[in-house]
């Protein structure tokens, strides 16, 4: 789960990072109040919204007037911001965070993810602070600084210093520098956070150390033992298909491709986009309907293929193991009797009862393709979306 | 032979009278397992499926005797039944459960270090399809009917996935040594190249099929395992070709976060390695029946 900036940094100041002095606005008017109440002569009014990259496409804007501040947020509010990591539909700016602007003397990148190869909490910092890790690692590959942490005793302060002195600060803002990866790392591990990232962490002209920026998400799978993280949730971010089938325990991940999937299991479900692929469609859609395939939740995932409009034709892939074909191809004739499906449906079932599942198929009344293999299956939707192409 | 489990090993069932575990624990029993006894804390003095239930492991390894368990403890405790069990001197655990915080498997992991290399207990999954010996016993989830007793290892993260590869192999008269599913977790207990070293002791088994996917250093490492270790031949697959960078496909380790993890990327590293890769999932029978033909 992802959360927003301001909200990454409240936490964050929880343990003691410290952060420029902010505040909330969901309207223009909020949004000048906040910068009367944060005073000084120039803020920066940052757009809410869960991806990178929004300065480059006006995310980000300095005001020096209250008026600029209240054009800037009258301009922003209602907006989608489209960046290279958010797809064509971007995500909607509904909230804005208002700072006051700070004096900058560096810039440093700091961030902690979940390293697979050592499975560990790795620690990874540059001194291109202000760039894209991605892009650190292509034009300063040297920069990088990694810290793998021991789980058992976390980080340690003098693993901290060392990367303090590594990153060439000054002598005077070490200690402070320390104390801020320390507390980083506990917000990471406390939370149980799948990725932290301060960038910029900026030394300011008077020798402060602050979280100028701020992004972190959350594993999961552990939202169970943290409720107040849980509560961040921004439903708006999030892609309105993918929110429907993660409520409904489906796994959806929309794609750019014609050809809607149902199939049971994460390695099942690539494997058959795989194969549309290798037939030459393209998949609309990656879903997972998971082990428990009951005429219910096979009804609620044609529903959630079928609202997609790119959707030309429906393939279903089950291998039923604990489940079984017969339940499964119920399943299939009920949703095809309740909703109205327009596009062809390709089903193909295999594994427990599989002979009584085809029975069923093909002794109902609804329209359906069917098919005995994965191959055979995949090249019949293709086939299928060409004829509807073609008509 | 088989690796990780036959019809002799002793099996213990964690989350033994719970609704999942009870009903798999009747069928691993109907498949011929030699399930010994259970642990749910609590209701220790009890039997199910004639077969006695205790409150610890400890306590379940002392009067039965089991060197394996297998653990359908709900994701929230499911970290401290595994550190149960290593701590029990289990040989392995299999666990099943989906959704277990990965720093919870980083704290198993970190615990599981402090026994000796020797005793230090096997760890496959979690959120995996366990194991099967096919015609011996059944340490998992898996439909027993579409595997057939053969020379065919598998190791694969996803469960239906590798049914599907299971029953091409069947359909085509080959059969199977033993399936492992490793899980398709970020951080998990064994990997494919643990296995894959395993598979490369074991007598029966004349080729190896390791099914992967996006995300993770796993298959590269196991492909340089296969290329300097082993002489049995491995056949790899690596589903989603279609998979977008940066989003999660259904397993949370099944996301392109780094150079080198794309599917794309990951075969190259395999042919690199000399791994004969099945470049459509519809055609691991056709090419494992390919190599076993050549390597009589």
């Amino acid at each position: 789960m992802d959360i927003h900036e301001y909200q990454a940094k409240s936490l964050l100041a929880e343990y003691g990072v410290p952060i420029p002095v902010g505040g909330l606005a969901y309207s223009p008017e909020q949004a000048t109040y906040r910068a009367t109440e944060i005073g000084g002569s120039s803020w920066v009014v940052k757009a809410q919204v869960h991806t990178g990259g929004r300065g480059k496409v006006g995310g980000i804007r300095m005001c020096s007037s209250e008026q600029e501040v209240w054009s800037a947020a009258d301009d922003l509010f209602g907006t989608r911001l489209v960046t290279d990591q958010t797809g064509e539909r971007g995500r909607g700016v509904f909230r804005l965070y208002i700072e006051q602007t700070v004096d900058i003397d560096r810039e440093i990148y700091l961030g902690f993810v979940l390293d697979r190869s050592t499975e560990r909490i790795m620690l990874v910092a540059s001194a291109a602070g202000g760039m894209e890790i991605e892009q650190i690692i292509d034009e300063e590959p040297d920069s990088l600084i990694r810290v793998v942490i021991e789980p058992a005793v976390g980080l340690q302060a003098f693993q901290a210093r060392e990367v303090a002195f590594a990153l060439g600060l000054d002598r005077g803002v070490v200690a402070e520098a320390s104390n801020l990866l320390l507390a980083a790392y506990l917000a990471f591990r406390d939370l149980d956070a799948t990725m932290v990232e301060i960038n910029p962490l900026v030394v300011t002209g008077d020798g402060r150390m602050l979280a100028l920026d701020a992004k972190m998400a959350f594993d999961d799978n552990a939202l169970f033992k943290h409720q107040k993280v849980s509560e961040l949730r921004d439903k708006s971010q999030e892609d309105p298909r993918e929110m429907r089938a993660n409520d409904r325990g489906l796994s959806y991940v929309g794609l750019d491709g014609d050809i809607g999937c149902i199939i049971n299991g994460a390695g099942l479900a690539m494997a058959t986009m795989d194969m549309i692929k290798h037939s030459g469609g393209e998949p609309a859609n990656f879903l997972d309907i998971g082990g428990g395939a009951s005429p219910e939740r096979v009804a609620k995932a044609f529903n959630l293929v079928r609202s997609d409009e790119s959707v030309s034709a429906i393939l279903v892939n089950i291998f039923a193991g604990i489940n079984r074909c017969d339940w499964v191809a119920e399943g299939v004739v009920k949703a095809m009797h309740e909703l109205d499906i327009q596009v062809p449906v390709i089903v193909r079932l295999s594994g427990t009862n599989v002979e009584e599942g085809r029975r069923i198929l093909t002794e109902s009344d609804v329209s359906l393709i069917t098919a005995e293999t994965l191959a055979e299956a995949a090249e019949k939707a293709v086939a299928a979306v060409n004829r509807e192409d073609a008509a | 032979m088989s690796i990780v489990i036959d019809e002799k090993t002793r099996v213990l069932v964690q989350g033994f009278t719970g609704r999942i575990g009870s009903f798999h624990a009747e069928e691993m029993i109907g498949y011929g397992t030699n399930v010994v006894g259970g642990v749910t804390p609590g209701r220790g003095g009890t039997t199910l499926f004639d077969r006695p239930v205790f409150d610890t492991v400890k306590d379940a390894v002392d009067a039965t005797g089991a060197d394996v368990s297998i653990v359908f403890v709900p994701p929230p405790f499911a970290a401290d039944a595994l550190m149960e069990a290593a701590d029990a001197g289990l040989r392995s655990a299999v666990c099943i459960t989906d959704g277990i915080p990965a720093q919870d498997m980083m704290t198993v992991k970190r615990y599981m270090r402090r026994y000796k290399a020797e005793r230090r207990m096997q760890l496959i999954g979690p959120n995996c399809a366990g194991v099967i010996s096919p015609g011996k016993a059944l340490l998992g989830i898996m439909p027993g009917h579409i595997y057939i007793p053969g020379e065919v290892g598998i190791i694969g993260r996803s469960g239906t996935l590798g049914y599907e590869a299971a029953s091409q192999l069947k359909a085509a008269g080959i059969g199977v040594s033993t399936s492992v599913g490793i899980g398709g977790d970020p951080i998990n207990g064994s990997s494919f190249k643990d296995h894959l070293a395993a598979f490369e002791q074991d007598p029966d088994t004349r080729v190896v099929v390791m099914i992967g996917e996006i995300g993770g250093p796993q298959e590269a490492e196991a492909a340089a395992f296969a290329k300097q270790h082993m002489y049995k031949p491995v056949v790899g697959y690596i589903a989603g070709l279609t998979a977008p960078k940066g989003r999660t496909m259904g397993h949370a380790g099944a996301i392109v976060s780094t150079v080198g993890e794309s599917a794309a990327e990951k075969v190259e590293i395999l042919k690199g390695c000399g791994v004969t890769v099945v470049e459509r999932p519809s055609e691991f029978g056709e090419v494992v029946g390919r190599i076993l033909n050549r390597t009589v």
